[in-house]
């Protein structure tokens, strides 16, 4: 029971970094429609910025990660507005900004390693490394703060979409591009802000999870992106709920099997992925998403 | 456009002279220059071009599928994988000629892409795309333990047949698996035109554009559907199998190698030119070339090879959003000054 408990725990702070990065991928694929195979490797970019800002220039973890994030906001707005936006469109092969995304993702990875090094490097601590004690399970603080850091990102990603102006604009680009455009709204702008606020989610994750290992290298996030991709999928790619939920239920599921189940040692990302084709098999539109209606 | 007018149209009508006859000249350029190839260049290059060729294979295999279909997989290098596998084995083991394991590879994969077939009709779009994904994540190793026996890998080194002497005695080794691939490659491709062409094709390409209108005029949509994935599952495992003809190795070691197969798959159909008969070849040369001279363009920065890769795609989707063959297509269409509707009904949308 014990360490049925203690697995849950370690699932549930390796789930709440792939909801996170699942509710990056959930953010651009509602506003603009489509996979952003780079996500993980922008937030692996901004994760060596907050490094190189916390070991190299002596800022305090927590500023370093919010001059981190701020850095992901205007460079993610900037890729939308300079990679993205070109290729992208109703009279573009759709397949073209799925190359794009690609190509992003080989080009910013091997950026990584040339600015900032081949070598594994230490991320200082953001949470303190003790644990309590549940029933004899040890709670880590850090999957308190993993799990603290989803439930903000929550909070304020459902304050700004639902209780402000700018939120109902990003809403309204995110179910009809054209209409809002007639309304008087700067789609633009608004796919940029939902590319940047995305950038900050990963950067946000990615410092995180960096912080939680021992080291970290430029495939940190590569695992991670295949997991949140698995997390997306499952809770339906058009519902942040659905992110949320799939990302945990991804992470405990991974965590258990890994305790468990001895027929699947050293192929454990069977499971994630069996998850979603079992997931999807019933419910094609995973467990949140919506069905879309056809008009010919 | 004044043919609109008319009471009816062909469905092919005549090409413009200006532009049958670049065409026929371009046919006759090719066939030489693939023909004699392999005398100009030396073993490396001739090893080069033949991945390209095999690259070219399983790009079409997707074309067929992702182009004229419209089902999007990122997890074509799965069947690629079990081509490979299965010809290793079955050479490795049973002492089969190379040659003869392809048909069986052709209907294995066939039949496995029947079985991933079926599923992914429930599944579409983007939900597809990521079932393949994991496809093409787990095989590697799933397909360790029954296929490999646990030694992730296979090498191979398979001698050309001693059968035919007289006809064959002038080619070196490498030569004579060159022309292996060229002649898979010309029969799956005039295979692949055929089929584009005729009544099958028709019904694919009217599943893209939309599947409501395709039902309602009587295309059976999972027939369709179903058929086009286990077809282009079959050349990515015919694909595959020349890999290790060419190579001389199956190996399951890298977890991440068939995903990126997958990925070069999909790069090489969208540069070269979706939903066109020669697109994956071009975009297979492409991708071979920046793959090989963007490693030791700059020395001492091997780490940048991805990027410069990564920045020559983006460029390339940039200046040709229709791809390379797209891009000439346009260019023909000028020179001929009209468009036929042909090429109206076969670009991407």
């Amino acid at each position: 029971m014990q360490l049925f408990l203690e697995q849950v725990f370690n699932g549930i702070g390796a789930g709440a970094v792939y909801a996170s990065v699942a509710l990056a991928l959930v953010l651009i694929y509602k506003s603009t429609g489509l996979l952003n195979f780079a996500q993980g490797e922008m937030a692996l970019f901004s994760t060596y910025v907050t490094w190189w800002l916390a070991a190299e220039k002596d800022i305090d973890i927590v500023p370093a990660i919010v001059l981190s994030c701020a850095f992901a906001f205007v460079a993610g707005a900037a890729i939308e507005r300079i990679l993205i936006r070109p290729v992208e469109g109703s009279t573009h092969n759709p397949l073209n900004v799925v190359i794009v995304t690609l190509g992003m993702f080989l080009a910013i990875n091997s950026l990584a390693l040339l600015i900032f090094g081949t070598e594994q490097e230490q991320m200082p601590n953001v949470f303190p490394k003790d644990s309590y004690d549940i029933g004899g399970a040890a709670l880590q603080k850090e999957t308190l703060g993993l799990l603290a850091m989803l439930v903000g990102e929550c909070a304020v990603l459902w304050a700004l979409l639902q209780k402000t102006k700018l939120g109902l604009r990003l809403r309204g680009v995110a179910s009809n591009a054209e209409s809002s455009r007639l309304v008087g709204i700067n789609t633009g702008l608004m796919l940029m802000l939902g590319w940047g606020f995305a950038a900050v989610l990963g950067a946000l994750a990615g410092s995180m999870v960096a912080s939680t290992r021992t080291g970290f290298d430029a495939s940190l996030m590569q695992i991670i992106l295949v997991y949140a991709f698995a997390a997306a999928a499952l809770g339906g790619f058009d519902s942040l709920i659905g992110a949320v939920v799939g990302g945990l239920l991804v992470g405990v599921a991974q965590s258990l099997t890994t305790e468990y189940v001895t027929a699947l040692d050293g192929i454990e990302t069977v499971l994630p992925l069996g998850l979603i084709l079992a997931v999807l098999l019933v419910r094609p539109n995973g467990l949140f998403g919506r069905r879309t209606v056809e008009r010919v | 456009m004044a043919e609109a007018t008319e009471t009816k149209t062909p469905l092919f009508p005549p090409m413009p002279a200006e532009i049958r006859n670049i065409r026929i000249a371009l046919a006759v350029v090719i066939t030489a220059v693939a023909l004699y190839a392999p005398f100009y260049f030396d073993e490396t290059n001739n090893k080069i071009i033949s991945q390209a060729l095999y690259l070219a294979i399983a790009a079409m295999g997707l074309n067929l599928l992702t182009g004229f279909n419209g089902q999007v997989s990122i997890g074509h290098g799965a069947f690629f994988g079990l081509g490979a596998f299965t010809s290793a084995r079955l050479m490795a083991d049973y002492n089969w000629t190379f040659e003869a394991t392809i048909p069986l590879v052709a209907v294995l994969t066939g039949v496995f892409g029947l079985l991933v077939g079926f599923p992914a009709l429930r599944v579409r779009g983007l939900y597809l795309a990521l079932v393949t994904l994991g496809l093409a994540v787990l095989f590697p190793q799933v397909a360790n333990k029954p296929l490999l026996k646990g030694d992730r890998a296979i090498a191979l080194v398979q001698p050309k047949p001693s059968g035919f002497e007289s006809l064959i005695d002038g080619l070196d080794d490498d030569q004579w698996k060159y022309y292996v691939c060229l002649v898979v490659l010309v029969v799956l491709f005039v295979a692949a035109w055929n089929l584009t062409r005729a009544r099958p094709g028709r019904a694919m390409v009217a599943v893209r554009e939309q599947e409501l209108a395709a039902a309602t005029q009587g295309v059976n949509l999972s027939v369709t559907k179903v058929a086009t994935f286990a077809i282009s599952a079959a050349y990515a495992g015919v694909a595959g199998s020349l890999s290790v003809m060419i190579d001389g190795l199956a190996s399951a070691t890298n977890p991440a190698a068939y995903f990126q197969l997958s990925i070069e798959f999909l790069v090489a159909l969208v540069i070269g030119g979706t939903a066109t008969i020669l697109g994956p070849v071009v975009g297979a040369f492409i991708v071979v070339i920046l793959r090989r001279n963007t490693s030791d363009l700059i020395e001492g920065k091997e780490v940048l090879s991805p990027a410069i890769f990564g920045a020559a795609l983006i460029a390339l989707v940039y200046l040709l959003p229709d791809g390379v063959v797209g891009g000439i297509r346009r260019l023909f269409a000028r020179v001929g000054q009209r468009r036929t509707s042909y090429e109206v009904a076969t670009d991407t949308t």
